[in-house]
């Protein structure tokens, strides 16, 4: 996630950029930007895991474990995180950036300095719903042997027919969610 | 000197300024009024580069605006200050910080950033809020901040667009005493986009009238008001239709200290209209008038524009407080009836 914050913060920054409503609006760059994002993100997770092991083998060295889950993992998820705080930049009010504009700061600076500081918080719940989705999508990776929590549940529990471990499995990834979310909004409410 | 020819700025097919022609001296404090859609705040945003207009020529102390590059119309902006309606405040940084901004954008060091914003808030009057976020202050401090911020860069000029529309009539005379002390003090010229006369009054020595994208009427203040009543008239109206949205009860800001109360009480019961003063008596004396008439809210408008006039009179009248008033009250009746 974190990576996947690093580059979805990349890709942000150049959508708001380009954007229709940005800072130097360039269609042609935001198009292509904007294409890269929904088609990663039109794929499946599990499909794209499996689409790309030969990239991942690569790039990795192997497209089996937990190692070789992150590549994946981490692809799936920038878009995802990049739309997030793309919306949550947009959100912040047009008058901040004209007045930003007005005593000559530059795109960079209306953006690190105005942007981002003023959609903290929510680029923080932003970011605590989709750990929380990719939680789930990495519970998912377990099935192409990714290994994990997801990996017990399934060979440990569903396939040996054992309810204690899968339940089990279940209850700490209930766990983690709450965990997640109270970290999250204790840090929204700590920011706001 | 802010100087403009035949300016032309169209939004798609709506054409905002159609030739606009202006010219302002350093060191004043110029008034654009009109109505909505007139295209005054638009020549604003031109002057600092917000706005691209599409032809004419544009000079800003020697400088064509139209020929700066990216990176030169950020140096360019570093000396001109602008201040918003809505004041523009980061709400997540405290007054320190939103002040301290342009500073930091333009890498001063940490000891010059301090001593700076420190100033500023003196001077603005607002040094003891320095720790507080924008969200704990009203409206006239939050533009005391705004206006702080504006001035972090020592600009030449300083925009106000609408800079005093959502305050309260006292705390927008505040803010105006304000911006007459930072003219007169750092002699800077100061550009102000309004709609209410009472600011233009109160604030500015000179005026352009601006309507569909052109000056109407410009010039002095007072010799705008004595010498061109039509423009001053049409911009009137759009405090008549402003008058529809309001309530029953139209607030007047009175902006001499001189005022007597008596004369206000004399000249209510008079009119025969419902007067009430503003805590505060004579120092920033504020008004509210009643009308209780749907259709009286026009004339309520129009005197309250006409009431400025008073402070006039009574100076330019060397007799005593009594014959002003007669003056000033044959003045108010003769309105009414052109109203009526």
């Amino acid at each position: 996630m974190l990576l996947a914050s690093v580059f979805g913060f990349v890709l942000a920054y150049f959508l708001v950029l380009y954007g229709p409503q940005g800072l130097r609006p360039n269609n042609s760059k935001y198009k292509i930007l904007d294409f890269v994002v929904n088609s990663i993100r039109s794929f499946p997770v599990i499909i794209l895991i499996v689409a790309i092991s030969p990239i991942t083998r690569i790039i990795v060295g192997t497209s089996i474990g937990e190692k070789a889950a992150i590549f994946p993992l981490t692809l799936a998820a920038t878009p995802f995180m990049a739309r997030i705080i793309e919306n949550s930049l947009k959100g912040v009010d047009r008058q901040l950036i004209e007045a930003a504009r007005s005593f000559g700061a530059s795109d960079f600076q209306i953006i690190m300095r105005v942007m981002v500081k003023e959609s903290v918080p929510m680029i923080i719940a932003g970011t605590t719903l989709s750990t929380i989705t990719f939680l789930s999508a990495t519970t998912m990776a377990g099935a192409v042997g990714a290994g994990g929590i997801g990996a017990v549940a399934l060979n440990y529990g569903y396939q040996s027919f054992n309810n204690t471990v899968l339940y089990t499995s279940v209850f700490l990834l209930f766990v983690m969610v709450l965990i997640i979310q109270w970290a999250g909004d204790w840090l929204y409410k700590k920011i706001v | 000197m802010i100087t403009a020819r035949n300016i032309v700025k169209s939004f798609g097919t709506t054409h905002v300024l159609r030739g606009l022609d202006l010219s302002i001296e350093k060191g004043s404090i110029y008034g654009l009024a009109g109505r909505s859609g007139a295209g005054k705040s638009t020549i604003l945003r031109c002057i600092n580069g917000l706005e691209e207009y599409d032809n004419g020529s544009l000079i800003v102390d020697g400088t064509d605006v139209k020929t700066l590059s990216r990176t030169g119309m950020m140096a360019f902006r570093k000396n001109i200050g602008m201040i918003f309606q809505q004041f523009s405040l980061l709400e997540r940084l405290s007054v320190y910080d939103n002040v301290a901004l342009p500073l930091r954008c333009w890498k001063y060091s940490s000891g010059v950033i301090d001593s700076k914003v420190r100033e500023l808030l003196e001077i603005v009057g607002i040094s003891e809020k320095i720790r507080q976020k924008p969200r704990e202050l009203s409206g006239g401090q939050k533009q005391r901040v705004a206006i702080a911020r504006a001035l972090t860069m020592d600009p030449h000029i300083l925009l106000c667009d609408e800079a005093t529309s959502a305050l309260d009539p006292k705390t927008s005379q505040a803010v105006m005493g304000l911006l007459k002390e930072i003219n007169s003090r750092m002699g800077i010229t100061i550009v102000f986009v309004t709609h209410q006369m009472s600011v233009i009054r109160g604030l500015c020595r000179q005026l352009a009238i601006l309507e569909r994208g052109k000056v109407a009427a410009s010039g002095l203040v007072d010799d705008v008001f004595r010498r061109q009543p039509r423009a001053l008239k049409n911009l009137m109206g759009e405090e008549f239709k402003d008058s529809g949205r309001a309530a029953e009860r139209s607030t007047v800001l009175l902006l001499s200290d001189t005022v007597p109360d008596s004369f206000i009480s004399g000249m209510a019961a008079d009119l025969e209209i419902d007067v009430t003063i503003h805590p505060g008596g004579r120092e920033g004396a504020g008004l509210t008038i009643s009308f209780p008439k749907e259709a009286d809210k026009e004339v309520a408008h129009y005197l309250a524009a006409r009431m400025i006039d008073w402070k006039h009179i009574y100076d330019d009248t060397s007799s005593s407080e009594a014959s002003c008033s007669q003056k000033y009250r044959a003045q108010m009746r003769a309105v009414i009836a052109e109203r009526m």
